[in-house]
């Protein structure tokens, strides 16, 4: 797994609270917020993520992580890559590279569980816990994989 | 052009995403899935303005903006007019020989909330389509005003409780019926008009390529189940969202040149209504012995169009 692409220097580091807004009197009219800080010559659907120069208004640099009570935890061994948790996660916490799912975005995730319940995998190779569970323990607590029930 | 490859899902993976995270919409929402989907199956430059309403307040709270194109916050009413005008700009521009990059393709989109298009933006959409610009209209349609506190607008469906429709003793919810405003825009001789569902994501982004290709203004109504006013789990807004397109309540389709009617999804098993209305919180009273006679009455409504539909896509008219 590549960590450079899960934790880039920008990412996290604020968070979005009322002591960084600005009063009303000072928001100033017609206001433009550059997404990034220098001029590009062509858009970004040609750059990836961790490439791109983004500028601090770019929300991609701010988290809403303490939005969340319970988080997904990623099972690698398990997922067959089949992308259902990326094209519908809509806080583009997935992070996928090369047509492999890498992991979760916990800075941009909000625990909705949207992820968990497309999974297809038996047992799923998501599932959502705690927000305090740690990681490799989550991973331990694993389901075995279900057997069909006789209807 | 329209180059990423939808062929299959893990094709489509390889995008670079255009939509950041750490937006303020409501965990699970279905607009930022919506969005994601559509601008994941472009890679145009894109110019965007978005209507006021959930997606707009929630993707630019000032100092931050989630938006990786060129984006415009504008008043309730008029992302239409807004589009419309940077895309005459940009003719003339391009005419006049004024542009620094004349042969990169720029797109045209604007987004609204159904409040917007259905009630308030209509006039200025409708005026925009009958001026014929070359854009792309997008509706994320979660029947109701859910950035306000959910007050119901003219595409909430019969039967459904808001925030001044409210349910009890009196009233079984809204009595009035949900707006066609396919059909209407499909009148307005558009090019290019489609119903779309974000649980179906390869004809979402096939659909939106077909819009961006066509010549002159498209128009997408997309259907965005709202956690917060539909009333159920976050974690089941596909769940919801495959009922409501199985249960027909949204079929699928599209109109061409306002006549050639394609249906793009026939569920293999079409679910009753019910199903759809008992799994949300705002249906609920339906279910009590005095109003079961409205859930009759949306299936008969829901088979109708449904007839209708599959008629209108045979007859070709």
């Amino acid at each position: 797994m590549s960590r450079g692409v899960l934790a880039t220097e920008k990412r996290g580091v604020r968070e979005l609270g009322a002591e960084e807004f600005v009063g009303w009197d000072e928001v100033q009219q017609g206001v433009v917020l550059p997404s990034f800080n220098s001029e590009l010559k062509e858009n970004v659907s040609h750059i990836r993520p961790e490439e791109r120069d983004y500028s601090d208004f770019n929300s991609y640099t701010a988290t809403v992580a303490s939005w969340r009570v319970i988080k997904p935890v990623y099972n690698r061994d398990i997922c067959i890559d089949c992308q259902n948790c990326w094209v519908w996660c809509p806080d583009t916490s997935i992070i996928s590279r090369d047509k492999q799912m890498l992991g979760i975005d916990y800075d941009h995730c909000k625990g909705c569980g949207v992820c968990v319940e497309v999974c297809p995998t038996n047992p799923k190779s998501l599932l959502m816990f705690a927000e305090a569970e740690e990681i490799d323990e989550a991973l331990a607590k694993w389901p075995e994989k279900k057997k069909k029930e006789n209807k | 052009m329209a180059i990423t490859n939808i062929k299959n899902l893990k094709e489509f993976s390889t995008v670079n995403e255009r939509f950041e995270g750490a937006h303020l919409l409501c965990p699970g929402c279905a607009h930022s899935m919506i969005v994601r989907e559509l601008m994941n199956a472009t890679d145009d430059n894109l110019v965007i303005a978005t209507n006021t309403g959930c997606l707009e307040v929630s993707t630019a709270v000032y100092p931050y903006t989630s938006w990786d194109t060129s984006w415009i916050h504008i008043g309730f009413e008029n992302a239409a007019t807004a589009v419309a005008g940077a895309e005459a700009m940009y003719k003339a521009r391009k005419r006049k020989g004024t542009l620094k990059d004349p042969d990169a393709p720029v797109k045209f989109v604007a987004f609204g909330g159904d409040g917007s298009t259905y009630d308030i933006g209509f006039q200025w959409l409708s005026g925009a389509v009958e001026r014929g610009h070359d854009f792309t209209y997008i509706c994320l349609d979660n029947e109701n005003y859910a950035n306000t506190g959910g007050q119901r607008s003219s595409a909430t469906p019969t039967g459904a409780h808001t925030s001044t429709a409210q349910a009890g003793r009196v009233s079984y919810g809204k009595k009035q019926k949900k707006k066609d405003l396919v059909a209407i825009m499909a009148a307005h001789g558009a090019p290019y008009v489609a119903q779309l569902s974000p649980n179906k994501w390869k004809s979402m982004a096939k659909g939106f390529q077909k819009a961006l290709e066509t010549e002159g203004p498209c128009f997408i109504n997309t259907v965005s189940a709202c956690t917060t006013e539909w009333k159920f789990d976050p974690k089941d807004t596909i769940h919801i969202t495959d009922l409501a397109t199985d249960s027909l309540m949204f079929p699928i389709y599209e109109i061409i040149n306002g006549t050639e009617l394609n249906i793009l999804y026939r569920p293999k098993n079409i679910i009753p209504v019910e199903e759809y209305l008992a799994a949300q919180g705002r249906y609920k009273h339906l279910f009590k012995p005095e109003n079961r006679h409205i859930i009759e009455q949306i299936q008969k409504e829901v088979d109708e169009k449904w007839e209708y539909l599959q008629r209108r896509e045979e007859a070709r008219v």
